[in-house]
């Protein structure tokens, strides 16, 4: 198994906390996995993207331009990166903020309103772990028991009292995600 | 030993690897995007653990030197910076090459010329190898292509600088400073102590002990001849770091009729290339420099006598193809393959580069 | 000792001389350079006797620059590192940090400490590194034959002023002293003199207390002395020190600025800050 996944979207978002998460969850299931953030002016408050892979072998690359998942939070993102989801790959896109849609027909598109259900719910602070959760349900490629593994990991201690909260937004956000495109 | 897996980025695991091995003092100065190694010491604080000094310098040229008188006194001292950063400090690294002040140089390449860019980039090969600094010296250069070798170098290149008095420089480029993979760490080395010291240094400047005559460390000579002659051992120095120390990882080269030669970053690339070409029926392999000097020559040479072609791939306009040419003595076909300026190129640009500059 | 001078010292007992003065066992033997009459001897001396009487030659490291005094490291009986040009406080900087232990000191001229070297003294200074920084200032670049260095008066000729230093071409002479004094890092301020025995018992009070301060981890000791070129000014030693005097210091006034951390008495800000309005020399 290898997931070759790309998550784009505004700095603040919680990409980069996203994919991190997201790898040391595959760390601890003892998966092969590298992250691999854009950096500089982009990171300062503009667009922010991470390419990040799990792997059940050595990972080659760890830059990557071809993406079995592309996770889009934006409409820029959603405009960079559509066409390097390869075919018959997978694009999940939050609604918010979109004014136009994924149009490629040879791919899997799914949309998870997760700023919406985030501020209805008053958790926007977890609204990249919605996002997680709607990956997950499609894609299980780690468990939910590394999950935990990989929240502790990446938070620091003083905010492991959060991790029932991040935890409670990946069920919401499996339970959100809805398909707009099957093959 | 204790093998802790860690997630972690490879700047940070510059910084970790310092600590972990025994360094004694790091001095430095922000620049992107290398600034992670400093920020993640002075979030450490090993002067409260291992008793490491870490001082954030007020420009390279400052840090160089400080390394310089530092390291002078026969302790651990290392710093890191980014290619522009390098540039400044050039001068203080033909001083300690010429001074054989051993020590750790950390650059994590970014786009140029100029101020350039921020991102990764493989243009400082010939700054790197080829002197950089004036005069006839060399840097002891290892080119780590993961977070773990990040990591493993720090120890590795304290072991050659003290056992040949030189400086050594892990050339990194801002791709594998920023990526964050698998890292598994070690116990910590303990920093050695005073008798320690004196023993692994006795060149050192830490105050003349009644009995022994003044250390004094000068790069300085007023009489040629003896420049000659002090030249003439630094070179053979060089020359058993050639003989000893050359460091590099064939994969896939002995049944290959192509290969890609590459280090760093550019190496993980040309890994993808080379399983993407083996998919397609295409023997390709991949001979991944691991020290950029000492060269691997006669290895490469080796490996050259049996493939057809031979690719280059660097983020530079071409840089260590020269070398290569040099050690397979231009006997086999050999094209550069690099996108520079901080672009990064994909594996499948790569593969389209063999296929058309290569095998056509 | 050099066996043959050990041999006349012999001779010279014996004929019934008695010993007044030798020189410290903190120089070694090795034949200085320097040119006659200039004030690196003497400043040589001062700072090696006042390690020999604090008792600590085996526990400091000398940093030497890049100018006359490049060779320092061969006079004095220290360990010592040549430092690239300017870089000295840097150098001293780490040795120290390091080595918190030892006694450090930089020893640097106009051109190293004051031109090249400025950023890497001033933030030594701002760090309050318990240092202890030597500087000897002759106004023009010995080494290279003298040219301009920041600290040559307006007026004075060099190889690279020939018709005089021109504040509209060149700007000001750079009183490095009195700048350092305003950082809150420096603990002693002074400038000092070795023209003559009254000069020199002065100067060499100074250097001492810039190493006890250091023993006492107080911070940066600063020592201005002021030195005649009488090569680079192409006079004799005596018409120099003359020279010296009439010219240089109404410019770079001796004495204590700051002690103990505190701005001395007397020394006002026109002194420090405004007062710019230099000598012009005829």
């Amino acid at each position: 198994m290898t997931e070759e996944i790309i998550i784009a979207g505004f700095g603040g978002q919680g990409v980069l906390s996203m994919g991190k998460i997201l790898a040391y969850s595959g760390v601890m299931q003892d998966k092969e996995v590298s992250w691999m953030p854009s950096y500089g002016p982009e990171m300062r408050g503009g667009t922010a993207n991470v390419s990040v892979i799990i792997s059940d072998e050595r990972i080659s690359s760890p830059i990557i331009n071809q993406f079995d998942t592309a996770i889009i939070l934006n409409q820029q993102s959603l405009d960079k990166f559509e066409a390097s989801v390869k075919p018959g790959g997978l694009l999940i896109f939050d609604p918010n903020g979109i004014t136009h849609e994924p149009t490629r027909k040879d791919i899997n598109i799914y949309k998870i309103a997760a700023t919406a259900k985030a501020q209805e719910l008053g958790i926007s602070k977890v609204f990249n772990m919605v996002v997680l959760g709607g990956f997950l349900k499609l894609k299980p490629i780690v468990d939910k028991q590394y999950i935990h593994e990989g929240l502790e990991h990446s938070l620091p201690q003083r905010h492991w009292n959060l991790i029932p909260q991040n935890e409670e937004a990946i069920e919401i956000g499996k339970n959100l995600i809805e398909p707009v495109q099957v093959l | 030993m204790a093998r802790e897996l860690q997630l972690m980025k490879g700047n940070e695991a510059i910084a970790r690897a310092m600590i972990a091995s025994g360094c004694d003092g790091y001095f430095g100065y922000p620049i992107t995007p290398q600034s992670e190694v400093m920020e993640t010491l002075m979030a450490e604080k090993p002067w409260e653990t291992t008793g490491m000094v870490v001082l954030q310098a007020e420009s390279e040229v400052a840090s160089i030197n400080m390394v310089y008188g530092g390291a002078a006194t026969g302790k651990k001292v290392a710093t890191s910076s980014s290619s522009p950063g390098i540039s400044l400090m050039q001068e203080g690294l033909t001083y300690l090459a010429g001074a054989e002040i051993p020590c750790l140089i950390v650059n994590v390449m970014r786009g140029g010329p100029g101020l350039g860019t921020i991102q990764p980039s493989q243009s400082d090969y010939f700054q790197s190898v080829k002197g950089g600094g004036h005069g006839d010296y060399q840097l002891y250069t290892l080119a780590p292509a993961s977070v773990q070798e990040m990591y493993d170098f720090v120890f590795d290149a304290w072991d050659i600088a003290f056992k040949y008095r030189n400086p050594v420089l892990i050339l990194s480029d801002g791709a594998i400073g920023q990526c964050m993979e698998k890292l598994y760490t070690r116990d910590n080395v303990a920093r050695w102590s005073e008798e320690e010291r004196r023993a692994n240094a006795p060149w050192g400047t830490w105050g003349k002990p009644a009995g022994r005559g003044h250390n004094i460390i000068t790069s300085l000579e007023l009489d040629s001849a003896r420049q000659e002659v002090f030249n003439h051992k630094l070179q053979a120095k060089y020359a058993e770091m050639k003989e000893k120390e050359v460091r590099f990882e064939a994969l896939n080269c002995e049944d290959a009729d192509y290969i890609i030669v590459a280090y760093g970053s550019s190496s993980r690339i040309a890994m993808k290339a080379m399983q993407m070409a083996r998919e397609k029926g295409i023997k390709v392999g991949l001979f991944r420099l691991i020290t950029l000097f000492p060269f691997p020559t006669k290895q490469l040479a080796e490996v050259a006598k049996r493939v057809k072609g031979i690719l280059c791939v660097e983020m530079s306009a071409g840089q260590m193809i020269e070398d290569v040419r040099l050690a397979t003595q231009c006997g086999v076909k050999t094209e550069h393959f690099g996108r520079f300026g901080g672009i990064i190129p994909t594996p499948g640009e790569v593969l389209e580069a063999l296929e058309n500059k290569i095998i056509k | 000792m050099n066996k043959d001078i050990e041999a006349r010292k012999q001779e010279l007992l014996n004929d019934g001389y008695e010993e007044v003065y030798t020189r410290t066992k903190v120089l070694t033997d090795a034949v200085m350079h320097y040119c006659p009459g200039c004030g690196h001897g003497t400043t040589h001396r001062l700072v090696a006797e006042v390690i020999d009487e604090m008792g600590i030659q085996d526990q400091v490291v000398g940093v030497s620059p890049v100018g006359c005094s490049v060779l320092a490291y061969n006079y004095f009986d220290v360990d010592f590192q040549e430092a690239a040009h300017g870089r000295a406080p840097a150098v001293a900087t780490a040795i120290k940090r390091l080595n918190p232990d030892t006694f450090v000191f930089t020893y640097q001229g106009d051109g190293d400490l004051a031109a090249i070297g400025t950023a890497e003294t001033i933030h030594a200074a701002n760090r309050g590194e318990n240092i202890t920084m030597i500087f000897v200032n002759n106004g023009i670049y010995g080494m290279t034959g003298g040219q301009m260095a920041p600290t040559t008066l307006v007026g004075m000729r060099s190889a690279t002023t020939p018709y005089g230093r021109r504040v509209d071409l060149n700007g000001y002479p750079l009183r490095m002293t009195e700048l350092l004094s305003t950082l809150p890092g420096t603990y002693y301020v002074t400038r000092q003199s070795v023209q003559n025995p009254a000069a020199v018992r002065k100067a060499k009070a100074a250097i001492r207390k810039a190493f006890e301060n250091q023993k006492q981890k107080k911070g940066l000791s600063f020592v201005e002395i002021l030195s005649n070129c009488n090569s680079g000014w192409k006079m004799t030693p005596v018409a120099a020190n003359k020279w010296m005097e009439d010219n240089m210091m109404p410019n770079y006034p001796i004495g204590d600025i700051k002690v103990d951390g505190k701005i001395c008495e007397g020394i006002d800000a026109n002194r420090l800050v405004l007062d710019h309005a230099l000598t012009v020399m005829q």
